[in-house]
């Protein structure tokens, strides 16, 4: 771990502007999933009517079908951008994601168990199952994680998280190899898209999510604190455990709420802080907002792209967030020092 | 201070220094594996005695039946799941220290998603039999890794920089992988999924031959190197100025991983968990910060062996894939092992 170094102050409205500018970015991806579909609109009418519902045509669309399904894919990249960057800083592993957590697995068990164990219908409807779930195994990974009271060892928290999944994992794929049927749907679950979920799912979320974006925010001084190494942390009057046992709510918080809602979207919180380090540096401060920022872009840019390739929605977001997010990953590996953790 | 065993060969110019712990570690695991592969060979759909199996395994047996099954059904099996089981654990010890990162795994370099892209492509789209499989899977896992590589080459790999190449490069193939599986047909994807758990079932002397031609060209580059392995885990400098050759080292001991890893998921698919919780295993029982690639290479034989007769005993008429039992083996053992330490502290 590098501290950073004492920097200009002219660093401050740059990385500010820098965020205004990915705000915007969000926006113009928000208007871009409006006025591309299969019903393809002008960039000047999907503006107009989605601040004015005239009732027509191209206002049901928009209304009824795309801003549900853009608003849900901003929400789960803001959850799922920030619950890796929460999660590489606390477990100071560069390749700690929410699936490390065991929040992806936890979440595909609650689904899994719903479906094959409880008999209750369609895939996608167990948004609380997989919120269920995740939250287990979250709590589980904690506590075994844990090395006193309250305390977690961030070594062991994800070497607790890899062992909690792969269980999972187990179990879960025990569950639909023993139902085809099961399998069937589970097969669609996994991939992650947002085309078809319920619009009342993004309602339900958008509390848990708004909470942990706010808790995770909040946790930015602390985390720089202890990025300096736990000693030096305590030194400078941060709560290690209560910095740790607040991350670890959000985390579960954004990635439970994000999985729930559009399924294991994979890489995006992998990446993403990774991208917002190359750019604006370890503080974290700036690294947590950016990193939600990056995600949003990434996840509404991918499921745009997915209705370009395929306009049927064949191309769902979790395959092209790989896709698009990952060549240009190995490119910033390739060109920029890595900032290590 | 540890006790030691000290080997001299003659006039002292060899000379092998082990830890009596690990010796006895090794010893034990030898033994467990030699019951192990007893039991694996009297389980199954038709019950054998150890009688039975005894005659037929050192020649004696005169019974056809008994022969064939122990033979030509059984013996595969059992052989393939302590190679596959001991390549995998050895590769993971080296990536791990490579790398000198715990969760590291050859899966990182995304060698076992590109064989799996390799297999998925030869199931689903040629509807291929199981040695056109191991070869996509051989095609798909090479190709991966060079490609990994070659990324990740710039004036020589950091092991970071290879880390986090093989990521992105993973995570395209796994999505390939899902969509691959999403748009076939139902009874192709399922079938591609038992291959994408990891199954030992129905695998044949073939299966052996290459597996078996793997581990001779990769074990003792391994083996041999594990010397220089340790220096480089001290960092790329210190291992320099002690006359390491660091990237040549660096790129056998990878060529060596990837070789036994390609071997062990061309047989089997890319089982769960052995190669990620074998070196930590191994690093508890023997007590050293590295264990020795042997006393790893035993464990993850008995890991994979213990899954394969559980699989087979618990879900008897399923024919279910041993990557299950692996999975849920191992994710069992880490968290009653964390859990044991974290209630040891509170007291």
């Amino acid at each position: 771990m590098r501290a950073a170094a004492p920097e200009p102050a002219t660093r401050l409205p740059l990385r500010l502007a820098w965020l205004v500018g990915c705000a915007v970015a969000v926006f113009g991806c928000v208007v871009l999933s409006i006025a591309i579909g299969s019903e393809q609109l002008a960039i000047s009418d999907a503006i107009r009517v989605l601040f004015q519902p005239d009732g027509s045509n191209a206002a049901v669309i928009v209304h009824e079908l795309r801003l549900p399904r853009t608003l849900l894919g901003v929400a789960v990249g803001l959850a799922l951008g920030m619950a890796g960057a929460i999660m590489q800083s606390i477990t100071r592993n560069p390749l700690a994601d929410p699936g490390i957590l065991g929040v992806n697995a936890g979440a595909a068990t609650g689904v899994v168990v719903a479906s094959t164990i409880l008999g209750l219908g369609a895939f996608t409807s167990y948004v609380w199952f997989a919120f269920l779930g995740a939250g287990a195994a979250t709590v589980l990974v904690y506590l075994i994680g844990s090395r006193d009271v309250g305390g977690a060892d961030p070594v062991r928290l994800a070497l607790a998280g890899t062992a909690v999944s792969a269980a999972l994992a187990a179990v879960n794929q025990t569950l639909v190899l023993l139902d085809p049927q099961a399998y069937e749907e589970y097969r669609f679950w996994v991939v992650g898209d947002l085309a078809g979920r319920d619009g009342a799912v993004l309602g339900y979320l958008v509390p848990f999510i708004a909470i942990g974006l706010l808790l995770a925010v909040s946790l930015g001084p602390a985390l720089n604190a202890l990025a300096l190494g736990e000693d030096t942390g305590r030194a400078l009057g941060t709560r290690i455990a209560r910095t740790r046992g607040l991350a670890a709510i959000s985390v579960l918080l954004l990635a439970g709420a994000a999985t729930a809602a559009a399924g294991p979207i994979a890489f995006v919180g992998l990446a993403v802080p990774h991208l917002a380090r190359l750019l604006i540096g370890p503080d974290q401060r700036y690294q947590l907002p950016y990193s939600a920022l990056f995600g949003a872009i990434l996840v509404v840019l991918a499921d745009v792209l997915g209705r370009l390739i395929a306009p049927e929605g064949e191309l769902q977001v979790g395959i092209v967030a790989a896709f698009v997010g990952a060549p240009i990953f190995v490119l910033l590996v390739r060109r920029a020092r890595i900032a290590k953790l | 201070m540890t006790a030691h065993v000290v080997l001299r060969g003659p006039s002292n110019r060899v000379g092998l220094r082990l830890a009596t712990r690990t010796l006895l570690v090794g010893g034990v695991l030898l033994a467990l594996l030699g019951v192990l592969i007893a039991v694996a060979l009297i389980t199954g759909r038709a019950s054998l005695s150890l009688g039975e199996v005894l005659p037929a395994l050192f020649g004696g047996g005169d019974n056809p039946g008994t022969n064939y099954i122990v033979w030509t059904l059984r013996m595969p099996r059992v052989l393939a799941a302590v190679l596959v089981g001991a390549a995998l654990a050895i590769s993971g010890a080296i990536f791990q220290r490579l790398t000198r990162n715990a969760l590291g795994s050859p899966d990182f370099i995304g060698f076992s998603n590109g064989a799996a892209t390799g297999a998925v492509l030869q199931i689903l789209l040629f509807g291929a039999g199981p040695m056109a499989v191991v070869g996509g899977a051989l095609v798909g896992g090479a190709v991966t890794a060079v490609l990994v590589y070659g990324l990740a080459y710039r004036r020589g790999v950091a092991g970071y920089r290879l880390v986090l190449v093989g990521i992105g490069i993973s995570a395209v193939l796994l999505s390939l992988n899902h969509y691959l599986l999403v748009r076939a047909e139902l009874s192709d994807a399922y079938r591609a999924a038992i291959w994408l758990t990891g199954s030992l079932n129905g695998r044949s002397w073939d299966h052996v031959a290459v597996l078996a031609g793997a581990l001779v060209l990769c074990l003792p580059v391994a083996l041999l190197l594990s010397r220089q392995l340790t220096l480089l885990e001290m960092g790329n400098d210190l291992a320099y100025s002690l006359g390491v050759p660091v990237e040549r080292t660096r790129l056998a001991l990878i060529a060596a991983g990837v070789g036994l890893v390609a071997a062990a998921t061309a047989t089997a698919g890319p089982i769960a968990f052995v190669a990620l919780a074998s070196p930590h295993i191994a690093r508890r029982l023997t007590r050293t910060a590295g264990a020795g690639l042997v006393t790893t290479g035993l464990l993850g034989a008995v890991l994979l062996l213990i899954s394969d007769i559980a699989v087979q005993v618990l879900f008897e008429s399923a024919n279910l894939p041993v990557g299950l039992a692996t999975g849920a083996i191992g994710g069992v053992y880490l968290t009653v092992l964390l859990s044991r330490r974290w209630r040891a502290r509170i007291r």
